[in-house]
Protein backbone atom coordinates (compact mmCIF):
# COMPACT_ATOMS: atom_id res chain seq x y z
CA UNK A 1 0.00 0.00 0.00
CA UNK A 2 1.22 3.46 -0.72
CA UNK A 3 0.80 6.40 1.58
CA UNK A 4 1.55 10.03 0.95
CA UNK A 5 2.82 11.80 4.05
CA UNK A 6 2.82 15.55 3.84
CA UNK A 7 4.14 18.25 6.12
CA UNK A 8 2.64 21.72 6.20
CA UNK A 9 4.33 25.06 6.71
CA UNK A 10 3.78 27.73 9.27
CA UNK A 11 5.93 26.04 11.86
CA UNK A 12 9.14 27.21 13.52
CA UNK A 13 12.14 27.54 11.21
CA UNK A 14 14.21 24.40 10.93
CA UNK A 15 17.75 24.58 12.24
CA UNK A 16 20.79 22.59 11.09
CA UNK A 17 20.27 19.91 13.68
CA UNK A 18 16.67 19.36 12.65
CA UNK A 19 17.65 19.05 9.01
CA UNK A 20 20.32 16.55 9.97
CA UNK A 21 17.90 14.45 11.99
CA UNK A 22 15.25 14.56 9.31
CA UNK A 23 17.90 13.60 6.78
CA UNK A 24 18.86 10.58 8.88
CA UNK A 25 15.22 9.60 9.21
CA UNK A 26 14.72 9.74 5.45
CA UNK A 27 17.88 7.66 4.93
CA UNK A 28 16.51 5.15 7.40
CA UNK A 29 13.25 4.94 5.48
CA UNK A 30 15.18 4.33 2.29
CA UNK A 31 17.37 1.70 3.94
CA UNK A 32 14.33 -0.25 5.07
CA UNK A 33 12.96 -0.30 1.53
CA UNK A 34 9.94 1.74 2.47
CA UNK A 35 10.62 5.10 0.85
CA UNK A 36 9.52 5.47 -2.75
CA UNK A 37 9.97 9.20 -3.23
CA UNK A 38 10.43 12.32 -1.19
CA UNK A 39 10.91 16.00 -1.72
CA UNK A 40 10.51 19.54 -0.51
CA UNK A 41 8.19 21.83 -2.43
CA UNK A 42 9.17 25.24 -3.70
CA UNK A 43 7.09 28.06 -2.29
CA UNK A 44 7.07 29.65 -5.74
CA UNK A 45 4.53 28.10 -8.03
CA UNK A 46 1.12 28.64 -9.50
CA UNK A 47 -2.36 28.06 -8.27
CA UNK A 48 -4.87 26.88 -10.85
CA UNK A 49 -8.57 27.64 -10.65
CA UNK A 50 -10.90 26.31 -13.31
CA UNK A 51 -14.54 26.83 -14.15
CA UNK A 52 -16.15 24.85 -16.92
CA UNK A 53 -12.79 23.92 -18.40
CA UNK A 54 -11.39 27.44 -18.42
CA UNK A 55 -8.50 27.89 -16.05
CA UNK A 56 -6.76 30.89 -14.61
CA UNK A 57 -3.36 30.75 -12.95
CA UNK A 58 -2.22 32.82 -10.01
CA UNK A 59 1.52 32.98 -9.54
CA UNK A 60 2.99 32.38 -6.09
CA UNK A 61 4.76 32.49 -3.78
CA UNK A 62 2.64 30.30 -1.57
CA UNK A 63 2.23 31.57 1.94
CA UNK A 64 4.06 29.36 4.41
CA UNK A 65 0.91 28.72 6.30
CA UNK A 66 -0.43 25.79 8.26
CA UNK A 67 -2.52 24.86 5.22
CA UNK A 68 0.30 24.78 2.68
CA UNK A 69 2.23 21.62 1.95
CA UNK A 70 5.99 22.13 2.13
CA UNK A 71 7.26 18.60 1.75
CA UNK A 72 6.15 15.02 1.12
CA UNK A 73 7.22 11.42 1.36
CA UNK A 74 5.65 8.56 -0.58
CA UNK A 75 5.86 5.33 1.40
CA UNK A 76 5.47 1.68 0.46
CA UNK A 77 4.10 -0.03 3.56
CA UNK A 78 1.92 -2.98 4.46
CA UNK A 79 -0.80 -1.21 6.41
CA UNK A 80 -2.16 2.13 7.52
CA UNK A 81 -0.84 1.36 10.99
CA UNK A 82 2.71 1.11 9.65
CA UNK A 83 2.30 4.46 7.93
CA UNK A 84 1.04 6.01 11.16
CA UNK A 85 3.90 4.53 13.19
CA UNK A 86 6.42 5.97 10.73
CA UNK A 87 4.61 9.29 10.80
CA UNK A 88 4.78 9.22 14.60
CA UNK A 89 8.56 8.84 14.42
CA UNK A 90 8.80 11.71 11.93
CA UNK A 91 6.85 14.08 14.16
CA UNK A 92 8.87 13.06 17.21
CA UNK A 93 11.82 14.55 15.37
CA UNK A 94 10.09 17.64 14.00
CA UNK A 95 8.25 18.23 17.29
CA UNK A 96 5.81 20.97 16.17
CA UNK A 97 3.62 21.15 13.11
CA UNK A 98 0.87 19.52 11.07
CA UNK A 99 0.51 17.27 8.08
CA UNK A 100 -1.47 14.44 6.53
CA UNK A 101 -1.17 10.71 5.89
CA UNK A 102 -3.31 9.56 2.99
CA UNK A 103 -3.41 6.33 1.11
CA UNK A 104 -2.52 6.56 -2.58
CA UNK A 105 -4.71 4.21 -4.59
CA UNK A 106 -2.75 1.85 -6.76
CA UNK A 107 -2.85 -1.31 -8.84
CA UNK A 108 -2.74 -3.69 -5.90
CA UNK B 1 -6.51 2.99 16.85
CA UNK B 2 -6.32 -0.51 18.19
CA UNK B 3 -3.31 -1.41 20.30
CA UNK B 4 -3.15 -4.80 18.62
CA UNK B 5 -2.81 -3.31 15.17
CA UNK B 6 -0.14 -0.94 16.42
CA UNK B 7 1.83 -3.77 17.97
CA UNK B 8 1.52 -5.70 14.74
CA UNK B 9 2.66 -2.71 12.70
CA UNK B 10 5.66 -2.05 14.92
CA UNK B 11 6.52 -5.73 14.86
CA UNK B 12 6.37 -5.88 11.09
CA UNK B 13 8.57 -2.79 10.82
CA UNK B 14 11.13 -3.97 13.37
CA UNK B 15 11.08 -7.77 13.32
CA UNK B 16 14.20 -8.17 11.23
CA UNK B 17 16.28 -5.82 13.32
CA UNK B 18 15.08 -7.14 16.67
CA UNK B 19 15.64 -10.76 15.73
CA UNK B 20 18.99 -9.86 14.19
CA UNK B 21 20.24 -8.10 17.32
CA UNK B 22 19.00 -10.92 19.56
CA UNK B 23 20.56 -13.53 17.32
CA UNK B 24 23.90 -11.90 17.88
CA UNK B 25 23.37 -12.11 21.64
CA UNK B 26 22.10 -15.66 21.90
CA UNK B 27 23.77 -17.05 18.78
CA UNK B 28 20.68 -18.93 17.70
CA UNK B 29 18.11 -17.76 15.19
CA UNK B 30 15.32 -19.94 16.55
CA UNK B 31 15.81 -18.77 20.12
CA UNK B 32 16.12 -15.18 18.96
CA UNK B 33 12.79 -15.37 17.17
CA UNK B 34 11.08 -16.91 20.19
CA UNK B 35 12.41 -14.19 22.49
CA UNK B 36 11.24 -11.53 20.06
CA UNK B 37 7.79 -13.12 19.99
CA UNK B 38 7.75 -13.12 23.81
CA UNK B 39 8.31 -9.38 23.71
CA UNK B 40 5.40 -8.99 21.30
CA UNK B 41 3.16 -10.95 23.65
CA UNK B 42 4.30 -8.75 26.52
CA UNK B 43 3.46 -5.65 24.48
CA UNK B 44 -0.02 -6.99 23.75
CA UNK B 45 -0.53 -7.47 27.47
CA UNK B 46 1.04 -4.23 28.77
CA UNK B 47 0.27 -1.52 26.24
CA UNK B 48 -3.53 -1.62 26.59
CA UNK B 49 -2.93 -0.86 30.26
CA UNK B 50 0.10 1.44 30.26
CA UNK B 51 -0.54 3.04 26.88
CA UNK B 52 1.60 2.84 23.78
CA UNK B 53 5.17 3.80 24.74
CA UNK B 54 6.86 6.85 23.22
CA UNK B 55 9.38 4.57 21.52
CA UNK B 56 7.52 1.34 20.75
CA UNK B 57 10.39 -0.22 18.79
CA UNK B 58 12.81 0.51 21.62
CA UNK B 59 10.40 -0.98 24.12
CA UNK B 60 10.18 -4.22 22.15
CA UNK B 61 13.94 -4.40 21.77
CA UNK B 62 14.64 -3.74 25.42
CA UNK B 63 12.01 -6.21 26.58
CA UNK B 64 13.37 -8.85 24.25
CA UNK B 65 16.89 -8.30 25.53
CA UNK B 66 15.68 -8.68 29.12
CA UNK B 67 14.15 -12.00 28.15
CA UNK B 68 17.40 -12.97 26.45
CA UNK B 69 19.28 -12.33 29.68
CA UNK B 70 16.76 -14.29 31.72
CA UNK B 71 17.08 -17.19 29.35
CA UNK B 72 20.86 -17.12 29.32
CA UNK B 73 20.99 -16.91 33.12
CA UNK B 74 19.37 -20.29 33.23
CA UNK B 75 22.29 -21.65 31.29
CA UNK B 76 25.28 -21.86 33.66
CA UNK B 77 27.81 -21.99 30.88
CA UNK B 78 26.85 -18.53 29.75
CA UNK B 79 27.22 -16.62 33.04
CA UNK B 80 29.96 -14.45 31.58
CA UNK B 81 27.86 -13.52 28.64
CA UNK B 82 25.08 -12.51 31.01
CA UNK B 83 27.40 -10.17 32.88
CA UNK B 84 28.34 -8.60 29.54
CA UNK B 85 24.76 -8.19 28.48
CA UNK B 86 23.68 -6.82 31.83
CA UNK B 87 26.30 -4.07 31.64
CA UNK B 88 25.31 -3.20 28.10
CA UNK B 89 21.66 -3.05 29.02
CA UNK B 90 22.14 -0.53 31.83
CA UNK B 91 23.86 1.86 29.46
CA UNK B 92 21.15 1.85 26.82
CA UNK B 93 18.01 1.25 28.79
CA UNK B 94 15.54 2.89 26.41
CA UNK B 95 17.79 3.49 23.46
CA UNK B 96 17.14 1.69 20.26
CA UNK B 97 20.22 1.85 18.13
CA UNK B 98 18.62 2.71 14.80
CA UNK B 99 21.87 3.39 13.06
CA UNK B 100 25.20 1.79 13.70
CA UNK B 101 27.31 -0.69 11.85
CA UNK B 102 26.56 -3.34 14.44
CA UNK B 103 22.96 -3.40 13.37
CA UNK B 104 23.83 -3.60 9.70
CA UNK B 105 26.13 -6.52 10.36
CA UNK B 106 23.54 -8.25 12.51
CA UNK B 107 20.93 -7.84 9.82
CA UNK B 108 23.22 -9.22 7.14
CA UNK B 109 24.05 -12.19 9.28
CA UNK B 110 20.40 -12.91 9.88
CA UNK B 111 19.57 -12.65 6.18
CA UNK B 112 22.28 -15.12 5.29
CA UNK B 113 21.25 -17.49 8.08
CA UNK B 114 17.61 -17.45 7.08
CA UNK B 115 18.60 -18.22 3.48
CA UNK B 116 21.23 -20.79 4.43
CA UNK B 117 21.76 -23.26 1.58
CA UNK B 118 21.68 -26.19 3.99
CA UNK B 119 17.94 -25.57 4.36
CA UNK B 120 15.46 -26.78 1.73
CA UNK B 121 14.09 -23.93 -0.36
CA UNK B 122 10.61 -23.84 1.10
CA UNK B 123 12.11 -23.66 4.60
CA UNK B 124 14.33 -20.80 3.59
CA UNK B 125 11.32 -18.99 2.19
CA UNK B 126 9.20 -19.58 5.27
CA UNK B 127 11.94 -18.63 7.72
CA UNK B 128 12.83 -15.52 5.73
CA UNK B 129 9.25 -14.31 5.66
CA UNK B 130 8.95 -15.05 9.35
CA UNK B 131 12.09 -13.46 10.81
CA UNK B 132 12.80 -10.84 8.17
CA UNK B 133 9.29 -9.97 7.15
CA UNK B 134 7.60 -10.51 10.48
CA UNK B 135 4.80 -12.48 8.85
CA UNK B 136 2.82 -14.89 10.99
CA UNK B 137 2.65 -18.59 10.20
CA UNK B 138 -0.94 -18.12 9.07
CA UNK B 139 -0.04 -15.29 6.72
CA UNK B 140 2.77 -17.33 5.15
CA UNK B 141 0.46 -20.32 4.78
CA UNK B 142 -2.23 -18.28 3.04
CA UNK B 143 0.33 -16.68 0.74
CA UNK B 144 1.62 -20.03 -0.48
CA UNK B 145 -1.70 -21.82 -0.25
CA UNK B 146 -0.40 -24.58 2.00
CA UNK B 147 -1.80 -25.63 5.37
CA UNK B 148 -0.60 -23.67 8.38
CA UNK B 149 0.84 -26.74 10.20
CA UNK B 150 3.00 -27.38 7.12
CA UNK B 151 4.51 -23.93 7.35
CA UNK B 152 4.94 -24.24 11.11
CA UNK B 153 6.83 -27.50 10.58
CA UNK B 154 9.07 -25.99 7.94
CA UNK B 155 10.01 -23.18 10.31
CA UNK B 156 10.62 -25.52 13.24
CA UNK B 157 12.81 -27.78 11.11
CA UNK B 158 14.68 -24.81 9.72
CA UNK B 159 15.44 -23.48 13.19
CA UNK B 160 16.63 -26.89 14.28
CA UNK B 161 18.86 -27.31 11.26
CA UNK B 162 20.51 -23.96 11.95
CA UNK B 163 21.48 -24.77 15.54
CA UNK B 164 25.25 -24.67 15.79
CA UNK B 165 25.71 -23.33 12.26
CA UNK B 166 28.33 -20.66 12.18
CA UNK B 167 27.06 -17.11 11.93
CA UNK B 168 30.11 -16.09 9.98
CA UNK B 169 28.97 -17.26 6.62
CA UNK B 170 30.85 -17.01 3.37
CA UNK B 171 28.80 -14.21 1.92
CA UNK B 172 30.25 -14.31 -1.56
CA UNK B 173 29.32 -17.95 -1.91
CA UNK B 174 25.93 -17.69 -0.29
CA UNK B 175 24.65 -14.50 -1.87
CA UNK B 176 23.07 -16.45 -4.76
CA UNK B 177 21.04 -18.41 -2.24
CA UNK B 178 19.71 -15.20 -0.70
CA UNK B 179 18.86 -13.73 -4.08
CA UNK B 180 17.13 -16.93 -5.08
CA UNK B 181 14.90 -16.87 -2.00
CA UNK B 182 13.94 -13.26 -2.51
CA UNK B 183 13.16 -13.74 -6.19
CA UNK B 184 11.18 -16.87 -5.42
CA UNK B 185 9.00 -14.91 -3.01
CA UNK B 186 8.60 -12.20 -5.63
CA UNK B 187 7.54 -14.64 -8.31
CA UNK B 188 5.11 -16.37 -6.02
CA UNK B 189 3.31 -13.07 -5.71
CA UNK B 190 3.90 -11.85 -9.23
CA UNK B 191 2.63 -14.83 -11.17
CA UNK B 192 -0.62 -14.91 -9.25
CA UNK B 193 -3.40 -13.48 -11.36
CA UNK B 194 -6.03 -11.03 -10.20
CA UNK B 195 -8.75 -12.40 -8.00
CA UNK B 196 -6.38 -14.62 -6.05
CA UNK B 197 -5.75 -14.42 -2.34
CA UNK B 198 -5.13 -10.86 -1.17
CA UNK B 199 -1.76 -11.94 0.17
CA UNK B 200 -0.23 -12.38 -3.24
CA UNK B 201 0.62 -8.73 -4.02
CA UNK B 202 1.91 -8.58 -0.47
CA UNK B 203 4.51 -11.17 -1.39
CA UNK B 204 5.70 -9.04 -4.27
CA UNK B 205 6.06 -6.09 -1.93
CA UNK B 206 7.76 -8.15 0.74
CA UNK B 207 10.33 -9.36 -1.77
CA UNK B 208 10.87 -5.85 -3.11
CA UNK B 209 11.43 -4.46 0.34
CA UNK B 210 13.79 -7.25 1.30
CA UNK B 211 15.68 -6.79 -1.93
CA UNK B 212 15.99 -3.05 -1.35
CA UNK B 213 17.23 -3.63 2.19
CA UNK B 214 19.77 -6.19 0.99
CA UNK B 215 21.05 -3.94 -1.79
CA UNK B 216 21.56 -1.22 0.79
CA UNK B 217 23.55 -3.60 3.00
CA UNK B 218 25.77 -5.00 0.23
CA UNK B 219 26.09 -2.06 -2.17
CA UNK B 220 29.26 -3.50 -3.71
CA UNK B 221 27.37 -6.51 -5.08
CA UNK B 222 26.05 -5.89 -8.62
CA UNK B 223 23.64 -8.82 -8.47
CA UNK B 224 21.86 -7.44 -5.41
CA UNK B 225 21.11 -4.24 -7.33
CA UNK B 226 20.31 -6.28 -10.42
CA UNK B 227 17.67 -8.27 -8.57
CA UNK B 228 16.10 -5.10 -7.20
CA UNK B 229 16.10 -3.54 -10.68
CA UNK B 230 14.45 -6.63 -12.14
CA UNK B 231 11.77 -6.71 -9.46
CA UNK B 232 11.03 -2.97 -9.61
CA UNK B 233 10.57 -3.09 -13.39
CA UNK B 234 8.48 -6.24 -13.33
CA UNK B 235 6.35 -4.83 -10.52
CA UNK B 236 5.83 -1.69 -12.61
CA UNK B 237 3.66 -3.74 -14.98
CA UNK B 238 1.22 -5.01 -12.34
CA UNK B 239 -1.72 -2.89 -13.45
CA UNK B 240 -1.31 -3.85 -17.11
CA UNK B 241 -0.74 -7.57 -16.69
CA UNK B 242 -4.32 -8.74 -16.37
CA UNK B 243 -7.38 -7.62 -18.28
CA UNK B 244 -10.79 -6.92 -16.78
CA UNK B 245 -11.72 -10.57 -16.98
CA UNK B 246 -8.62 -11.48 -15.02
CA UNK B 247 -6.89 -13.02 -18.01
CA UNK B 248 -3.12 -12.51 -18.29
CA UNK B 249 -2.07 -10.01 -20.98
CA UNK B 250 1.21 -10.83 -22.75
CA UNK B 251 3.97 -8.25 -22.43
CA UNK B 252 3.79 -7.08 -26.02
CA UNK B 253 0.04 -6.50 -25.80
CA UNK B 254 0.01 -4.62 -22.50
CA UNK B 255 -1.21 -1.05 -22.27
CA UNK B 256 2.07 0.65 -21.42
CA UNK B 257 0.25 3.71 -20.18
CA UNK B 258 -0.59 1.59 -17.15
CA UNK B 259 3.03 0.78 -16.34
CA UNK B 260 4.15 2.58 -13.19
CA UNK B 261 6.81 5.13 -14.13
CA UNK B 262 7.95 5.54 -10.53
CA UNK B 263 8.91 1.88 -10.26
CA UNK B 264 10.49 1.90 -13.70
CA UNK B 265 12.64 4.85 -12.71
CA UNK B 266 13.64 3.08 -9.52
CA UNK B 267 14.54 0.07 -11.64
CA UNK B 268 16.80 2.17 -13.87
CA UNK B 269 18.45 3.69 -10.80
CA UNK B 270 19.14 0.25 -9.36
CA UNK B 271 20.51 -0.93 -12.69
CA UNK B 272 22.90 2.03 -12.74
CA UNK B 273 24.13 1.10 -9.28
CA UNK B 274 24.61 -2.47 -10.48
CA UNK B 275 26.68 -1.32 -13.45
CA UNK B 276 28.86 0.83 -11.20
CA UNK B 277 29.38 -2.02 -8.74
CA UNK B 278 30.96 -4.52 -11.08
CA UNK B 279 30.54 -6.94 -13.98
CA UNK B 280 26.96 -8.10 -14.63
CA UNK B 281 25.59 -11.40 -13.44
CA UNK B 282 22.35 -13.13 -14.49
CA UNK B 283 20.05 -10.82 -12.50
CA UNK B 284 21.67 -7.70 -13.88
CA UNK B 285 21.31 -9.03 -17.43
CA UNK B 286 17.68 -9.95 -16.89
CA UNK B 287 17.08 -6.50 -15.43
CA UNK B 288 18.75 -4.91 -18.45
CA UNK B 289 16.39 -6.87 -20.69
CA UNK B 290 13.42 -5.71 -18.64
CA UNK B 291 14.73 -2.15 -18.89
CA UNK B 292 14.89 -2.46 -22.67
CA UNK B 293 11.21 -3.29 -22.74
CA UNK B 294 10.44 -0.50 -20.28
CA UNK B 295 12.19 2.06 -22.48
CA UNK B 296 9.97 1.30 -25.48
CA UNK B 297 6.90 3.53 -25.51
CA UNK B 298 5.11 1.05 -27.69
CA UNK B 299 5.81 -2.61 -28.37
CA UNK B 300 6.83 -1.68 -31.90
CA UNK B 301 9.63 0.52 -30.57
CA UNK B 302 11.36 -2.34 -28.76
CA UNK B 303 15.10 -2.59 -29.30
CA UNK B 304 15.15 -6.30 -30.08
CA UNK B 305 18.75 -6.31 -31.25
CA UNK B 306 19.96 -5.21 -27.83
CA UNK B 307 17.66 -7.69 -26.13
CA UNK B 308 18.99 -10.48 -28.34
CA UNK B 309 22.55 -9.49 -27.45
CA UNK B 310 21.68 -9.45 -23.74
CA UNK B 311 20.20 -12.93 -23.98
CA UNK B 312 23.41 -13.95 -25.70
CA UNK B 313 25.38 -12.65 -22.73
CA UNK B 314 22.95 -14.32 -20.33
CA UNK B 315 23.44 -17.59 -22.16
CA UNK B 316 27.17 -17.63 -21.40
CA UNK B 317 26.37 -17.31 -17.69
CA UNK B 318 23.29 -19.52 -17.49
CA UNK B 319 23.15 -21.69 -20.61
CA UNK B 320 19.67 -23.07 -20.07
CA UNK B 321 17.19 -24.05 -22.78
CA UNK B 322 14.76 -21.41 -21.50
CA UNK B 323 17.30 -18.64 -21.99
CA UNK B 324 17.97 -19.96 -25.49
CA UNK B 325 14.23 -19.98 -26.17
CA UNK B 326 13.94 -16.34 -25.15
CA UNK B 327 16.96 -15.53 -27.27
CA UNK B 328 15.27 -17.16 -30.23
CA UNK B 329 12.25 -14.91 -29.77
CA UNK B 330 14.41 -11.79 -29.60
CA UNK B 331 16.55 -12.78 -32.59
CA UNK B 332 13.40 -13.54 -34.58
CA UNK B 333 12.09 -10.06 -33.83
CA UNK B 334 15.41 -8.44 -34.70
CA UNK B 335 16.56 -10.54 -37.66
CA UNK B 336 13.50 -12.36 -38.93
CA UNK B 337 11.61 -15.57 -38.08
CA UNK B 338 14.00 -17.88 -39.96
CA UNK B 339 16.89 -16.87 -37.73
CA UNK B 340 14.72 -17.52 -34.70
CA UNK B 341 13.74 -20.97 -35.98
CA UNK B 342 17.40 -21.85 -36.48
CA UNK B 343 18.04 -21.21 -32.79
CA UNK B 344 14.95 -23.18 -31.77
CA UNK B 345 16.15 -26.15 -33.78
CA UNK B 346 19.36 -26.08 -31.81
CA UNK B 347 17.70 -26.29 -28.41
CA UNK B 348 18.30 -29.52 -26.57
CA UNK B 349 15.62 -30.41 -24.10
CA UNK B 350 12.36 -28.62 -23.29
CA UNK B 351 10.54 -31.49 -25.01
CA UNK B 352 7.53 -31.14 -22.74
CA UNK B 353 7.64 -27.39 -22.23
CA UNK B 354 4.64 -25.83 -23.92
CA UNK B 355 6.40 -22.57 -24.75
CA UNK B 356 8.72 -24.27 -27.23
CA UNK B 357 6.04 -25.34 -29.72
CA UNK B 358 4.15 -22.14 -28.92
CA UNK B 359 7.08 -19.97 -29.98
CA UNK B 360 7.78 -22.21 -32.94
CA UNK B 361 4.14 -21.90 -34.00
CA UNK B 362 4.38 -18.15 -33.77
CA UNK B 363 7.44 -17.99 -36.01
CA UNK B 364 6.00 -20.44 -38.54
CA UNK B 365 2.77 -18.44 -38.71
CA UNK B 366 4.79 -15.30 -39.45
CA UNK B 367 6.44 -17.15 -42.33
CA UNK B 368 3.07 -18.17 -43.73
CA UNK B 369 3.74 -21.85 -42.96
CA UNK B 370 0.23 -22.11 -41.60
CA UNK B 371 -0.31 -25.86 -41.43
CA UNK B 372 2.91 -26.39 -39.52
CA UNK B 373 2.06 -23.47 -37.21
CA UNK B 374 -1.35 -24.88 -36.44
CA UNK B 375 0.15 -28.24 -35.50
CA UNK B 376 2.61 -26.54 -33.18
CA UNK B 377 -0.09 -24.59 -31.35
CA UNK B 378 -2.16 -27.74 -31.02
CA UNK B 379 0.83 -29.50 -29.48
CA UNK B 380 1.49 -26.57 -27.16
CA UNK B 381 -2.14 -26.65 -26.02
CA UNK B 382 -1.71 -30.31 -25.10
CA UNK B 383 1.40 -29.62 -23.06
CA UNK B 384 0.33 -26.69 -20.95
CA UNK B 385 -1.22 -27.31 -17.55
CA UNK B 386 -2.73 -23.86 -17.31
CA UNK B 387 -6.39 -23.81 -18.35
CA UNK B 388 -6.33 -20.24 -19.59
CA UNK B 389 -3.21 -20.82 -21.63
CA UNK B 390 -4.66 -23.94 -23.18
CA UNK B 391 -7.71 -21.96 -24.21
CA UNK B 392 -5.58 -19.24 -25.78
CA UNK B 393 -3.39 -21.74 -27.63
CA UNK B 394 -6.39 -23.67 -28.95
CA UNK B 395 -7.87 -20.43 -30.19
CA UNK B 396 -4.70 -19.60 -32.09
CA UNK B 397 -4.60 -23.06 -33.58
CA UNK B 398 -8.20 -22.87 -34.75
CA UNK B 399 -7.89 -19.36 -36.14
CA UNK B 400 -5.00 -20.52 -38.29
CA UNK B 401 -7.05 -23.46 -39.49
CA UNK B 402 -9.88 -21.13 -40.50
CA UNK B 403 -7.64 -19.00 -42.70
CA UNK B 404 -5.65 -21.87 -44.11
CA UNK B 405 -7.43 -21.47 -47.41
CA UNK B 406 -6.43 -17.79 -47.66
CA UNK B 407 -2.71 -18.39 -47.41
CA UNK B 408 -0.85 -19.96 -50.26
CA UNK B 409 0.58 -23.09 -48.73
CA UNK B 410 4.30 -23.52 -49.44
Amino acid sequence: MRFLMTMNGGGPAADEQLYAEMGRFIEELAATGVLLATGGLAMEGSHAKATGGRVSFTDGPYAESKETIVSFALLDVRSKEEAIELSRRFWAIVKDGEGDIRQVYGPE
Amino acid sequence: MSVERTVEAVWRLEAARIVAALARLVRDVGLAEELAQDAVVAALEDWPVTGIPANPAGWLMTTARHRAIDRLRRDDRLKDKVAQLGRGLKDHEDEYDLDGDDLRDDLLRLIFMACHPVLPTESRVALTLRVLGGLSTGEIARAFMVPEPTVAQRIVRAKRALVGKSFDTNREEQLPSVLEVIYLIFNEGYTATAGDEWMRPELTHEALRLGRVLAGLVPHEPEAHGLVALMEIQASRTAARVDRQGRPVPLLEQNRGRWDPLLIRRGYAALLKAEKAGPPGPYVLQAAIAACHARARRAGDTDWATIAALYGALRTLTPTPVVELNRAVAVAMADGPEKGLEILDGIDGLRDYHLLPSVRGDLLAKLGRTEEARAQFARAAELTRNGREREALRRRSHSLGRHAGDQSAG
